[in-house]
């Protein structure tokens, strides 16, 4: 039985300053909407992409989001910075509403945006503890009868009576949490609140979502950048992209888009001869901190090309970690022929860092070495999945190769699935 | 699939709200959430002083001494009879209130963007309990005008005109807190995108003070122009508080009634205004 049905919800917002100008426009908005009109508005209003300039002031943080959670399910909500998560958690938790669609509960709904909101400094542990749970929908017995329960989860009894400013950070959430953790609502909305506290107390979280969900069948909608934990605990998972769902589906798999999304390739001819006709990394598989990158590439050509300069990038941070340049190495493949090559890159071992974008781009020339076949083209973005035990040994690595000439990476090249090139 | 689905859907978030759809069971459900409000308020305010809630009598004592100086000694402006530091005091106490309340309501958005951000509970808990909170300072603040006013009758002699109109005093409270909030709360739904009101309301809150007979009496005033001072809805408030005590001063059923007109409208718009902003007023804040 589903507990919360989402249905073409939407939200537009403006962007820029709230001024004189933004007044006139609010007028203008407003005789229309008295006239029966249509808000242009919403008429031009486009996607939300924040990387690049559009025409409109107004974007689409969220665009025609559909989706269900059952009861006792743990959704997580995953997207890179302003795919549009909070502003669905805000939506969810009543703090702003949609510009369109509409959003069925059922039962009682409580969100952590945040931990401790409002809570006050001056206010005492005990204090704030009341404070925090009327805020979040606990009537004072509720809390009452599960003081004890909290002051134990929290670990800070020692503190009670003390002011919560004189808290370290990782005490008031702790607090924070042991109130929200004992919140009785049917649906409970939770946003990155793991951030902060050590490690034992996130495990101690996570332990006592799962159980709520679990024992107590309550439904948890869960928003985080850590893939980790988003694994462990939801079985279910959706994608948000730029404002739009990008898929639901089960956890592995969405996280795995996560990491490896589809970069749009421009699969047509320009006005070269060549079109890549697809591009895959590690087979679609999540990349970990310390790998082998694997990148196969088909490339259809029109006419047969001799000897084309074949040049594989990796990059990070407009460094370049790897380049595979014929002109460096002198590999050039033999002929590419008429029709469908396959040309595969692996470098090997390939040092990632976690938490990072990389990019791989492919460029193609004539065997002059200039003419152009495809302009040095991203064919891939990518992050690197946290690994904390790959993350030690990269570093190690890392340190002891320094901060270094290209190419740094071994990498071995293949055409048309023979090994061809392998440098080391 | 109608006959499947027999358990309803308890809550719809949707773009739309109805304009009386004014969710006073849901506020209801929070009142806890208001006691704790006002508990906070309180004992917030006074941390670390060392004399703690003993300010609330220090800060009228001295604006009174004030005010007796300048405008009663200095400006020679007549109190009806009635000793200036009393007269005074009964004035700011019930001013005193209303201006809080006004100007802690008319900036519920803007001073609680952050908590309202993070959390959905209903947004009037926060002007209903300043109202409430800074009902108990008043309180104290009466207790002070209690002992000045025994000062004067046992050691210099003023005798009291104490009447029955002194039954009315809880309602002259609603009211104060009824207009005050109302006001309030209207100004912090129209400011919470375009704050051109809020700068105006700085100012203005203190001019308006010098509106309402709050430093002078009713009776001083040309009689051309006491209608319009009386057309201030605090007017007749602050000047049935005083007629109940001392006897003297300008009492009305109308501009009482007026008062209370006048506090049922604005309070009953403010709330449905505040209401249709709540809903989204963290986009544009």
């Amino acid at each position: 039985m589903s507990v919360v049905k989402v249905e073409d919800v939407s939200k537009l917002y403006r962007l820029g300053n709230v001024n004189a100008a933004a007044f006139v426009e609010d007028m203008k908005r407003m005789w229309l909407r008295v006239r029966g009109l249509e808000d242009q508005a919403i008429l031009t209003a486009e996607t939300n992409d924040r990387t690049r300039k559009g025409n409109s002031d107004y974007v689409w943080a969220l665009k025609d989001i559909n989706f269900d959670v059952s009861e006792g399910e743990i959704l997580g909500i995953v997207g890179r910075n302003g795919a549009g998560k909070s502003t669905l958690l805000k939506i969810l938790a009543k703090i702003t509403s949609p510009t369109s669609g509409n959003i069925k509960i059922r039962g009682r709904i409580a969100s952590l945006l945040e931990v401790g909101t409002g809570f006050h400094p001056e206010l005492t542990g005990r204090e704030n503890m009341y404070l925090n749970g009327h805020i979040l929908g606990m009537t004072k017995r509720e809390i009452d009868r599960k003081f004890d329960e909290i002051v134990d989860f929290s670990g800070v009894e020692n503190y009670l009576n003390t002011p919560v400013k004189r808290y370290s950070s990782g005490m008031r959430v702790r607090l924070a949490f042991a109130v929200a953790a004992h919140l009785e609502p049917e649906i409970l909305i939770i946003d990155e609140v793991l951030a902060v506290g050590d490690a034992e107390f996130q495990a101690k979280c996570l332990g006592k979502m799962s159980q709520v969900s679990k024992t107590e069948g309550r439904t948890i909608l869960f928003v985080s950048h850590n893939m980790a934990a988003v694994e462990t605990l939801c079985s279910q998972a959706i994608l948000l992209e730029n404002g739009r769902m990008i898929a639901k589906d089960e956890t592995k798999k969405i996280t795995s888009l996560y990491f490896n999304p589809k970069t749009e390739l421009q699969t047509g001819f320009s006005k070269y001869d060549t079109r890549i006709v697809s591009a895959v990394l590690n087979e679609g598989e999540i990349i970990t901190a310390v790998d082998k990158l694997k990148v196969k590439i088909t490339i259809e050509c029109r006419r047969k090309i001799p000897n084309p300069h074949v040049q594989f990038t990796l990059s990070s941070n407009n460094q370049i970690i790897a380049d595979t340049t014929s002109l460096l190495t002198g590999f050039q493949p033999d002929c590419f022929n008429e029709g469908m090559n396959s040309i595969e890159c692996i470098f090997s071992p390939a040092t990632l860092l976690p938490e990072r974008s990389y990019f791989v781009r492919l460029g193609l020339r004539e065997n002059d070495g200039v003419t152009p076949l495809i302009d040095s083209q991203i064919i891939s973005r990518f992050e690197v999945q946290v690994d904390k035990s790959e993350v030690l040994k990269a570093t190690k690595f890392i340190s002891q190769i320094g901060d270094i000439p290209i190419p740094l990476t071994p990498y071995i090249i293949k055409f048309n699935d023979s090994t061809v090139f392998n440098w080391k | 699939m109608h006959t499947m689905n027999k358990e309803k859907w308890t809550e719809e978030i949707s773009s739309k709200r109805g304009l009386f759809d004014l969710r006073f069971k849901e506020l209801w459900k929070y009142r806890d959430l208001i006691t704790t409000f006002v508990k906070r308020d309180i004992v917030s305010t006074y941390k670390q002083t060392v004399l703690g809630p003993f300010w609330f009598f220090i800060s009228p004592f001295f604006t009174v001494i004030m005010f007796t100086f300048v405008f009663s000694t200095v400006a020679g402006i007549k109190t009806e009879g009635i000793p200036a530091p009393i007269f005074y005091l009964t004035g700011t106490t019930l001013w005193n209130y209303f201006q809080t309340c006004f100007i802690t309501s008319s900036s519920t958005f803007l001073q609680n963007e952050g908590i309202f951000g993070k959390v959905y509970f209903p947004r009037l808990v926060s002007p209903i309990s300043t109202v409430i909170s800074n009902l108990i300072k008043l309180g104290i603040q009466l207790v002070v005008l209690i002992m000045l006013i025994c000062y004067f009758v046992f050691f210099e002699q003023y005798e009291l005109q104490f009447n029955y109109y002194i039954l009315l005093f809880p309602i002259l409270v609603i009211l104060m807190a009824g207009i005050a909030m109302g006001v309030g709360i209207l100004t912090s739904a129209v400011t919470s995108k375009y704050r051109d009101i809020q700068m105006f309301i700085s100012f203005g809150i203190g001019l308006l003070m010098y509106a309402t007979p709050v430093i002078y009496p009713i009776s001083q005033v040309p009689e051309k122009f006491r209608i319009y001072l009386m057309l201030n809805p605090i007017s007749p408030i602050i000047e049935t508080f005083r007629y109940s005590i001392f006897g003297v001063g300008t009492f009305s059923w109308i501009f009482l009634a007026y008062s209370a007109v006048f506090m049922i409208v604005t309070l009953f718009v403010g709330i449905i205004v505040f209401n249709q902003v709540e809903k989204s007023f963290m986009d544009t804040i």
